[in-house]
């Protein structure tokens, strides 16, 4: 099946997401990564207001090359997602509508992503220059000093992605 | 005696290392090409599709191949006749890889610290690793590792005991581990025998021998076959989404070692398998 996400972003759209699904994402994502995820971890435990709203929220697990000019942004392909584990609960639990990024996740997650109704999406690792071309517009959000790292906004058009863990937590990794 | 600059060494480090970021090897291509006609789902064939368009994009020299352009991991055969002048070898290397990170649009990738993670803006230091050989020459392969797949990466310090099929099934195992984690189809590198150091740098040099070639010892060669097709068995295949392709190549290198131990190290590589070189 292929759907297409669209703003404003919604649980009931992703409930009938199901695993090998494609899915074309039109709309803001924030692209965080393994020094913004302890950070924000760090926010939440401290009661400190976030960077972004988390409520219905999509997360993409990556950290782009330099934007060349004229372009708003470098290679920009999903970086491996086990490594955001840790914090992936605490996220979902306060709203985070799906998170993406590339490979398997533990349980904790996926019995998260079923308690909450959230989604797993995968995007294509390595596809980073393709992946790019769905980049509309970028602008760094939080944590500027982490460089690549930093928590950017990214405005995509038809980001393709797979269903790789649905809201019932069917796993397209077995 | 001959002399090399080493600004030669800087210039050739910053060329490779953009041209590897931008421009995927002739054999690696070739071997998606391949595989992606074997792959009988609908899922697997759109990913390999999704894989050949990124190298074309990249190719236009906008967008690097992978956001992760990797450690430089730096190879240097020195013909013993050398001798480097205009400064210190390891800088100029160093100064290559700076160089080509900024001019190139790489990502800084490198932290100076494993534990305070401050980077260091410039993707270097790289990873320096020189033989001495004859002649007069410099061989420089320049070989950008992402880590997602160097994070699969194992040793095994296995016994004689295990033999050939303990090591066959310890590489197998490694591979099943890594799962959809280093964007399969992945490159296995193999390095057996000599110590623990040796085990793992012979892996990540297998990396280098481009696909398609293989041992040059018939008993290795067919390591490298049974190994290529027990992994593709495992079924992980394109992103680990289920698929024929789990590995586009296996490569092992084997040393001498000691009479206590074998050895076995496995360095995964993703199917952006990024290698350049040059002749000096």
């Amino acid at each position: 099946m292929k759907h297409t996400l669209c703003e404003p972003y919604s649980k009931d759209i992703i409930s009938e997401f199901q695993v090998g699904d494609t899915i074309y994402v039109s709309g803001t994502i924030y692209a965080a990564r393994d020094a913004a995820h302890k950070k924000l971890q760090g926010m939440i435990e401290g009661g400190e207001a976030l960077p972004f709203d988390l409520q219905n929220a999509i997360i993409y697990y990556a950290g782009p090359t330099p934007a060349r000019p004229g372009y708003p942004i470098g290679s920009a392909g999903p970086t491996t997602s086990y490594r955001m584990d840790p914090y992936t609960p605490l996220l979902l639990d306060r709203g985070v509508l799906a998170t993406v990024g590339k490979g398997p996740r533990g349980d904790e997650v996926i019995k998260s992503i079923q308690k909450n109704g959230s989604v797993y999406l995968a995007a294509i690792g390595g596809a980073a220059a393709l992946i790019a071309q769905c980049v509309r517009s970028s602008e760094v959000v939080a944590f500027a000093e982490l460089g690549t790292e930093a928590i950017r906004k990214l405005v995509v058009q038809d980001l393709p992605l797979i269903v790789a863990i649905d809201s019932r937590g069917e796993s397209i990794y077995r | 005696m001959r002399e090399i600059d080493v600004r030669e060494i800087t210039e050739a480090v910053k060329t490779l290392f953009i041209e590897a970021n931008y421009h995927l090897c002739d054999d690696v291509k070739a071997c998606i090409d391949q595989c992606a006609a074997r792959e009988d789902t609908e899922l697997a064939r759109s990913v390999f599709n999704s894989m050949k368009k990124n190298i074309e994009i990249a190719e236009e020299g906008i967008f690097p191949v992978c956001q992760d352009t990797g450690m430089a991991c730096v190879f240097m055969e020195i013909g013993q006749d050398v001798h480097f002048t205009g400064g210190r070898l390891y800088d100029a290397v160093n100064e290559g890889a700076r160089q080509g990170c900024l001019e190139g649009y790489l990502r800084k990738t490198i932290v100076e610290d494993p534990f305070r993670r401050i980077n260091t803006e410039d993707s270097t230091p790289a990873d320096i690793n020189i033989d001495i050989v004859d002649g007069d020459k410099v061989r420089l392969i320049v070989a950008p590792k992402g880590f997602g797949s160097e994070n699969m990466s194992q040793i095994r310090m296995l016994t004689p005991g295990a033999g050939v099929s303990g090591a066959e099934d310890a590489i197998v195992e490694i591979c099943r581990q890594a799962g959809g984690n280093p964007c399969p189809p992945m490159v296995v590198g193999v390095g057996i025998g000599g110590n623990f150091n040796k085990a793992a740098l012979m892996a990540k040099k297998a990396l280098l021998r481009p696909l398609g070639e293989h041992n040059e010892d018939p008993f290795y060669a067919d390591m490298e076959q049974r190994l290529l097709e027990r992994i593709n068995a495992l079924g992980t295949g394109p992103q680990g989404f289920g698929g024929k392709t789990t590995a586009l190549g296996v490569n092992v290198i084997a040393a001498p070692t000691h009479i206590a131990g074998l050895p076995v190290a496995v360095n995964i590589n993703c199917h952006v398998s990024r290698h350049k070189e040059v002749i000096l």
